[in-house]
């Protein structure tokens, strides 16, 4: 299997991106923003970081860059795009996925392990998965998803909403929303459920010597589905 | 010519730098103050002599890259 993690000025996560994807088995190759193609790939990954410093919107620049027509046209022929944090971001404002990730509810960064429910498994990202709830770490400012109510309506009618906050037990209540997400949201899928954006990091969550291994879980069961 | 545009969150959406800002004015005295709203401002300018002609660009702007219409609305001055 084949991915490719995109490299824009100021992306932070590329290179732990690229570790966990190599770990799992991927056949990993990086991809500089100003190229004009991606190379063959099964599966295309917006890291995290601050592509161009957060400019204007978190993730706007980056979605006006060279190599975004490439993102979106594989995107749209059905490949598997996923955008972790700024990744997230960086989707959203291409209009891949809808809304937008606002400023955290009380203006602080939040740098923290976080649990997350799977609210959706018909997709080849959690399909399988051994576990409803993962433990798995954010480090946003940038992680409020909000959408109009039409949007998360259709959110919810479609089952696009992919993970949401809650805690070790997955109650996804008001009391486990780290940043005011509307509905607990830490992850959204497209309509043809190809596309993944979310908050959380797995690829930090890939060693339990380090961190914990809930990442692990979803590295290999995506590898697994692909397969 | 230089083309004017501010960028401020819709009505009904949650502005917490404002919400800080107004709780702040508050808390000096200015007592009046119940609300505030943050945005952005740019001046743009456009290689063009006809006004109509850079305005529709400039909204053009707003649209593509300026404003998020999901939260944001734009104002050309």
């Amino acid at each position: 299997m084949k991915s490719s993690v995109i490299i824009f000025p100021g992306s932070n996560c590329d290179r732990d991106m690229d570790v966990a994807l190599k770990k799992f088995g991927f056949k990993n190759q990086m991809v500089w923003h100003n190229d004009q193609s991606i190379p063959k790939s099964d599966l295309i990954v917006l890291p995290g970081g601050f592509s161009y410093g957060d400019y204007l919107r978190c993730g706007s620049i980056a979605s006006k860059s060279k190599i975004i027509k490439s993102v979106i046209d594989f995107a749209n022929s059905g490949g598997l795009v996923l955008g972790i944090c700024n990744g997230f971001q960086i989707l959203t404002e291409t209009g891949l996925l809808p809304g937008i990730l606002q400023q955290n509810k009380y203006l602080n960064f939040i740098c923290k392990n976080v649990f997350v429910k799977v609210k959706d498994k018909q997709n080849k990202y959690f399909k399988n998965i051994k576990k409803e709830i993962l433990e798995l770490h954010i480090a946003h400012n940038e992680g409020n998803y909000f959408c109009s109510e039409d949007e998360i309506k259709s959110l919810e009618d479609n089952n696009q909403i992919a993970v949401t906050y809650c805690n070790e037990n997955g109650n996804d209540d008001d009391e486990n929303n780290p940043n005011g997400a509307i509905k607990n949201i830490a992850g959204i899928l497209n309509d043809k459920k190809n596309v993944l954006g979310m908050m959380p990091h797995p690829e930090r969550m890939i060693d339990k010597y380090l961190s914990g291994e809930d990442g692990s879980l979803f590295f290999e069961n995506l590898i697994g589905n692909l397969k | 010519m230089k083309i004017k545009v501010v960028v401020t969150l819709k009505n009904g959406v949650l502005d917490p730098q404002g919400k800080a800002i107004q709780q702040t004015l508050n808390g000096m005295s200015f007592s009046n103050v119940d609300d505030v709203r943050q945005g952005k401002f740019f001046e743009i300018n456009v290689n063009e002599n006809d006004e109509a002609k850079a305005k529709s660009q400039v909204e053009e702007m707003c649209k593509k890259l300026l404003a998020n219409l999901v939260i944001e609305d734009y104002k050309i001055l």
